[in-house]
């Protein structure tokens, strides 16, 4: 049995932890904000711009001197797997499940007889899955002390990525992020960034006119769609994470209180009992004299 | 005549997202002017002015190189950098040329270096074409 001295240390602990919940929910709501309109504001152009890139292929689909950005390497034996996760803990299950769905696209491709390299950004993701993957990861980078993600950051990524593929490091890319839906949902999402064109059927070919000419174009646009994409996934993943975080430091919050409504109960049921036992000792000590 | 839907689209944020009578754009072999029916073209954009009319009143934004391209849904100009000019001034102006004379000076292959003369001759026209457009819309 736990005395009141216990019982009153314990609701005193539990009360820091909830203001310090409380805190970090408040701070995430005010990041998240920021970092929502960032996430929003970026979304058209990264869409446009895999749309633009889209076409270009469709109009491209099936010519001999193809860019391998745009259609591969011709095979697919060497896979790349780019996971982005937050930099700290404390947000639920964001971090995990992206790591989670980049776990099992990994084995599938082990499964498969792949070859499967992986390259983390983001501190949370590489703790999981260097655990699991310690000699397949090539690559960790941490975005820590990065206070704004800018595009100049999304640019040396994309730089680092086409410069491993352009060594021929690997066939095909795919990049393992969070898109922000709301607070409370974040949806782990996989998006293959090389080879960029993916044929998927239907498609309305429309005869562009190139200036200066189609391959400039593409020479172009797309090293710059790598960057893009990863630039919006770094937006979306920030404003995931503070939205989870608020969700999360919420219902922690929401946690303590219910505990220290609970120990408060017990103690003061303690406190009672003390006191009716005292009560009895000295009216029982009374009678008997 | 029909309209043309005209969306600019910077990597921060969209810009313009409006119907328009017709668009002048810096593509990197010349300005061409898109009106509505256009047949489908990409282009990729030099750093200039784009010159968006509606009603017969311009509004002009000022692009760093992009990528343009007309779809039968319209012109979609994906910029690396763009301004609408009525949010510049002249001190800004004048730190950007500075900061592209910099870049032109430690350019060093003779592309960067063309590009970068590119942005410092676009910047340069802005500031002559800010005295041109109607007082008020640059402060100096």
């Amino acid at each position: 049995m736990p005395s009141l001295k216990d019982l009153k240390n314990r609701i005193s602990s539990v009360r820091s932890t909830q203001k310090i919940t409380k805190a970090m929910q408040m701070v995430a709501a005010a990041k998240f904000k920021r970092a929502e309109e960032a996430a929003e504001a970026a979304r058209p152009y990264a869409t446009r711009m895999a749309a633009m890139t889209r076409a270009l292929g469709i109009d491209y689909a099936g010519r001999p001197d193809l860019p391998k950005l745009l259609a591969g390497t011709g095979s697919d034996r060497t896979h790349l797997l780019i996971v982005m996760t937050a930099e700290r803990g404390l947000c639920g299950g964001f971090n995990s499940s992206i790591a989670r769905m980049a776990r099992d696209h990994a084995n599938r491709l082990i499964a498969a007889g792949k070859t499967v390299k992986i390259m983390t950004i983001g501190k949370k993701g590489n703790d999981v899955l260097r655990r699991l993957f310690k000699d397949r990861i090539v690559e960790t980078i941490t975005l820590r002390d990065v206070r704004q993600i800018g595009y100049a950051n999304a640019e040396a990524l994309g730089e680092k990525i086409v410069a491993r593929f352009a060594a021929g490091e690997f066939d095909v890319a795919t990049l393992f992020y969070s898109r922000f839906n709301s607070v409370i949902s974040q949806e782990p999402t996989a998006l293959q960034i090389i080879p960029a064109y993916v044929d998927e059927g239907e498609n309305e070919v429309l005869s562009y006119e190139f200036e200066p000419s189609e391959h400039g174009i593409l020479a172009e646009i797309l090293p710059r769609n790598i960057n893009v994409q990863i630039f919006a996934a770094l937006l979306e993943n920030g404003a995931g994470e503070m939205g989870a975080k608020m969700s999360a430091m919420d219902s922690a919050t929401r946690n303590a209180g219910d505990m220290i409504d609970k120990l408060t109960l017990s103690y003061n049921r303690r406190r009672q009992a003390q006191i009716t036992k005292e009560l009895i000792e000295i009216i029982s000590g009374a009678e008997a004299l | 005549m029909a309209d043309i839907k005209i969306d600019i689209v910077a990597p921060e944020r969209q810009l313009l997202s409006a119907e328009a009578d017709s668009v002048s754009v810096p593509g990197t072999e010349g300005y061409f002017t898109v009106m509505g029916e256009h047949a489908p073209m990409m282009s990729m954009l030099k750093p200039g002015f784009i010159t968006v009319v509606t009603d017969d009143r311009p509004d002009i934004y000022y692009v760093r190189g992009g990528f343009a391209e007309v779809s039968p849904e319209g012109l979609v100009i994906l910029a690396e950098e763009a301004q609408p000019i009525r949010e510049f001034d002249r001190p800004r102006i004048e730190t950007a040329i500075q900061e592209a004379r910099d870049a032109m000076v430690a350019a060093e292959t003779d592309r960067d270096k063309w590009g970068a003369e590119l942005v410092v001759i676009s910047l340069e026209n802005l500031l002559i074409e800010a005295a041109t457009l109607e007082p008020g819309s640059i402060a100096h």
